[in-house]
């Protein structure tokens, strides 16, 4: 599942597109060091591949419903994880910019989860362990089903962090959880059948390209271990750099990590962002600013930073929201109106 | 003008499956001709260009462009003298703008902007295709991307050029069009195709190539019209040739 | 089938609108996608609650519209078509969380105000990148990732999947109906099917990839992307950049509506 705009907060965002352009970054000089130039326009034409594939109903027997490929795995398999990664990252950037599917902000989240657990971690430890002894339709059965099921649970449980760091929805974590995994075990079975299917197709009608398939991504487990390691550190810091930085900027933007409160499972967590939203009333320096919580604000709730509204405040806020959006569609119509006189006159 | 010719001799060539796609072939194609290339389907024309253009190598025999060896070292000189246009021109015009693509080959080769541009133009004009520089290619309708996918090889002012099937899946108007396009250019030209009209009409000379052999190389008019050598090779005299099918009356 | 139909009738629908000559799609690509992110980013840093001066975002989108002279409703029913995800998530909020606070004398669920505030802002994020891309379209904001120095084998590559999405979504296109009217009253492909069905399309893939990949090399490619020159940032796009982000930071900082609302009934008093 595709990470919205809507359901990150600038500090999630932030940090995992950092996180990605990284891994991007080291891909691109893996596949540098590759000398194969055949292979970028490879990509590219996989990577439309994708998008098409997905457009195929695959009937699922018995149920009556159907489903689609989600293509990580696959790509990873064709052409390895470096270049794989590459190549979904460039199909969610168009998914984000054309389908709306994702955003821009939750563009780094969604590379991580769809890409990185898929192509870092499924296909080099599950899939090619599957496949170790050489190919046969039992070991790509197995491998790609597995390697399937846990890419995109590790991608679910991915969007389940994000979000709740997030602090966009009311969502238990427990509940998160257990609406995301049995959801994406669904769709990774799916997903490790159709490429199941796939990939056993094209290793019967065509194996050179099984075979260049596999040359050249010896995957060195030391070095992933490194890569992981590395990225889990990144994460961090970066995370908590942006954290800080949004929280000492009191005039800047509020990045709404401290927002997450409540919840008993990140209740951990919840310390820091009630020390972090203390000092965040303590800055704020408009005094009505409605991130501060007024004691006296009518809170029926369990004490969560809700904001003071009185009657006065929220009226106001009716009158001018009011306003504010007939003001914009009275300004969108009078352009509109004004570039098509223009274009009459000058036609 | 002899670093025009282009010169085949023994040429051999064969797959890795075994299969021999071009068995001793030798021609010479000198500057300024326009020379067909037919034959059924399979029967080599295609890896005879791609053996050419340098995308394979043959196993024995060898290729001159005037007095240069085709081979991996001096790739880079034979194609920006030889220019291919390709069967689909869905993979030859692989940017997002007609003009990034016509640019494609004159960036690659270094030049400088100005001078890509002026190229760029020069190529859409020849074809005729100014008007549509800024479109996007696959929006284009057959015709006109054929024509795009022309201009991107002329943009590399090439002395020779090189089509597959350039008549492929136009419609009448559309293919007429291309053939008096072909017609207005000086290059030098090797044309394949079914289309038998098309080469009748572009070609003076022709090769017929059967199961990697050439079996006829000589007049197009004189080729195309030799009924008993076109049918024993899975070809069919052009309409054009034949007689009318109305009263019987014999053509041209 | 008819959800390929429509995929292609979008992009061309965007790529379309992107050919547009007006003011908004003369401005510099980077600058235009810089514009977005910095939009992006104040729209979601808004609490969870805050619903009022989220309203003042939403002419950023309109003046783009009226500017751009682009048609309000294809866009807006592709912004809708992702809409039911967001709410898929968003209404269960009000379940997990049913507090009710009063709006002046009107008691309402706190969950169904943060619902409200998502869905707000997914159309506002959605709407703002496609209509990136809408005034921009894929050359130009190729040529954007350029100048913000991102990899040219990624640039490429990007481009290469934007340019044979169509073809191949065609192909596809033309292999269900191919299959459709061989398999009647089925509704997909069967499970026996799977492999050869997907797979013949990829070996097709691949041959293309072949292809493309001869015509590029024909043409002096050798692993390197030659860009042309990048459209240079003149004043007017600095003063766009600088004009759409001061005015996001105010709106951010200062609820506008409350304050206009306010001054409206301080002066009828």
């Amino acid at each position: 599942m595709h990470m919205a705009d809507a359901l990150i907060s600038p500090a999630v965002g932030g940090t995992m597109l950092v996180v990605s352009a990284g891994v991007a970054a080291y891909s691109i000089k893996k596949i540098k060091s590759e000398l194969d130039e055949k292979k970028i326009p490879l990509m590219g034409v996989l990577g439309a591949f994708v998008f098409a594939a997905q457009m195929i109903n695959f009937a699922i027997p018995a149920t009556g419903s159907s489903g689609h490929l989600g293509g990580g795995l696959l790509l990873a398999i064709m052409l390895g994880p470096y270049a794989g990664f590459l190549t979904m990252s460039s199909i969610l950037l168009i998914q984000a910019l054309f389908f709306g599917d994702g955003g821009l902000l939750a563009y780094g989240s969604n590379v991580f989860n769809l890409g990185f657990f898929t192509c870092f971690i499924a296909y080099p430890y599950i899939y090619k362990w599957f496949t170790r002894k050489g190919l046969s339709s039992k070991s790509i059965f197995n491998g790609s089903m597995i390697s399937a099921i846990f890419g995109l649970q590790l991608g679910a449980f991915g969007v389940v962090l994000e979000t709740l760091l997030s602090g966009k929805t009311e969502l238990p974590f427990r509940t998160f959880v257990m609406l995301m995994q049995p959801m994406h075990l669904a769709i990774g079975v799916v997903e490790g059948l159709v490429t199941a299917a796939v990939v056993t197709f094209i290793w019967k009608a065509r194996p050179e390209i099984m075979e260049k398939a596999a040359l050249g991504q010896a995957l060195g487990r030391i070095q992933i271990k490194k890569v992981v390691t590395g990225l889990l550190i990144a994460m961090i810091f970066i995370g908590g750099a942006f954290s800080w930085f949004a929280s000492a900027n009191p005039d800047g933007l509020e990045w709404s990590l401290e927002k997450v409160t409540g919840t008993a499972e990140l209740e951990a967590e919840g310390n820091i962002y009630r020390v972090l939203s203390d000092f965040q009333q303590k800055t704020a320096f408009l005094p009505d600013y409605s991130f501060k919580t007024d004691e006296d604000a009518v809170d029926l709730g369990s004490g969560d930073a809700w904001p003071a509204v009185d009657a006065g405040t929220s009226i106001s806020g009716f009158v001018g929201g009011a306003m504010t959006l007939a003001l914009a569609s009275l300004i969108g119509f009078a352009v509109s109106l004004f570039k098509k006189r223009k274009r009459v006159a000058s036609a | 003008m002899s670093h025009h010719k282009l010169e085949v001799k023994n040429l051999h060539f064969s797959y890795p499956d075994g299969h021999e796609a071009v068995k001793n072939m030798s021609f010479t194609i000198y500057h300024g001709e326009s020379v067909g290339i037919i034959g059924a389907n399979g029967a080599g024309k295609s890896t005879l260009l791609m053996l050419i253009m340098g995308i394979i190598f043959p196993d024995g025999g060898e290729i001159l462009l005037g007095d240069v060896h085709v081979t991996k070292k001096t790739l880079s000189m034979v194609r920006q003298r030889l220019g291919m246009v390709f069967q689909d021109p869905d993979d030859q015009l692989f940017m997002t703008s007609v003009y990034d693509d016509v640019a494609f080959g004159p960036r690659n080769y270094n030049l400088d902007e100005e001078e890509v541009e002026n190229r760029v133009n020069y190529a859409l004009e020849m074809v005729g295709i100014a008007h549509l520089r800024d479109r996007a290619p696959y929006k284009l309708s057959g015709g006109e991307k054929r024509a795009a996918a022309v201009a991107s090889v002329l943009s590399l002012q090439p002395d020779m050029l090189i089509m597959d099937e350039p008549t492929s899946a136009l419609d009448p108007k559309a293919r007429r069009r291309i053939i008096h396009l072909l017609n207005s250019f000086e290059h030098t030209k090797i044309i394949t195709s079914h289309d038998l009209d098309m080469i009748l009409d572009t070609c003076q000379r022709v090769l017929v190539i059967r199961q990697g052999e050439i079996i006829a190389d000589g007049k197009t008019l004189e080729v195309l019209s030799n009924e008993e050598l076109l049918d024993a090779y899975g070809l069919e005299t052009p309409l054009s040739l034949q007689n009318c099918p109305k009263c019987g009356s014999l053509k041209g | 089938m008819s959800n390929i139909m429509s995929a292609l009738s979008d992009l061309r629908l965007l790529d379309n609108l992107a050919r547009g000559k007006t003011f908004i799609h003369r401005i510099n690509p980077l600058v235009k996608l810089l514009t977005t992110v910095v939009y992006l980013t104040v729209v979601v840093s808004f609490g969870r609650y805050e619903i009022s001066s989220l309203l003042t975002f939403i002419f950023y989108p309109v003046l783009i519209f009226a500017l751009a002279e682009l048609p309000v409703t294809p866009i807006l029913k592709k912004v809708l078509f992702v809409q039911p995800l967001i709410i898929g998530i968003g209404i269960l909020n009000p379940i997990f969380d049913s507090h009710s606070v009063l709006l002046g004398d009107i008691a309402v669920s706190r969950g169904w105000i943060t619902f409200l505030a998502i869905f707000i802002k997914s159309g506002l994020t959605v709407t703002v990148s496609i209509l990136l891309i809408a005034t921009t379209g894929m050359d130009r904001l190729a040529a954007a990732l350029r100048m913000l120095k991102i990899p040219k084998i990624f640039v490429l590559q990007l481009i290469l999947t934007y340019r044979y999405i169509s073809v191949l979504m065609e192909e596809v296109h033309r292999m269900l109906r191919a299959y459709s009217l061989r398999a009647p009253g089925q509704k997909g492909v069967q499970r026996n099917h799977w492999g050869s069905f997907a797979g013949q399309l990829l070996l097709r893939t691949f041959d293309r990839a072949q292809r493309v990949y001869q015509s590029m090399s024909l043409r002096g490619f050798n692993g390197e992307y030659h860009t042309g020159k990048s459209a240079k940032l003149g004043l007017i796009d600095f003063a766009y950049f600088s004009g759409w982000s001061i005015f996001f930071i105010l709106a951010r900082i200062y609820d506008i509506p409350v304050l206009m609302g306010s001054l409206l009934i301080g002066v009828m008093k």
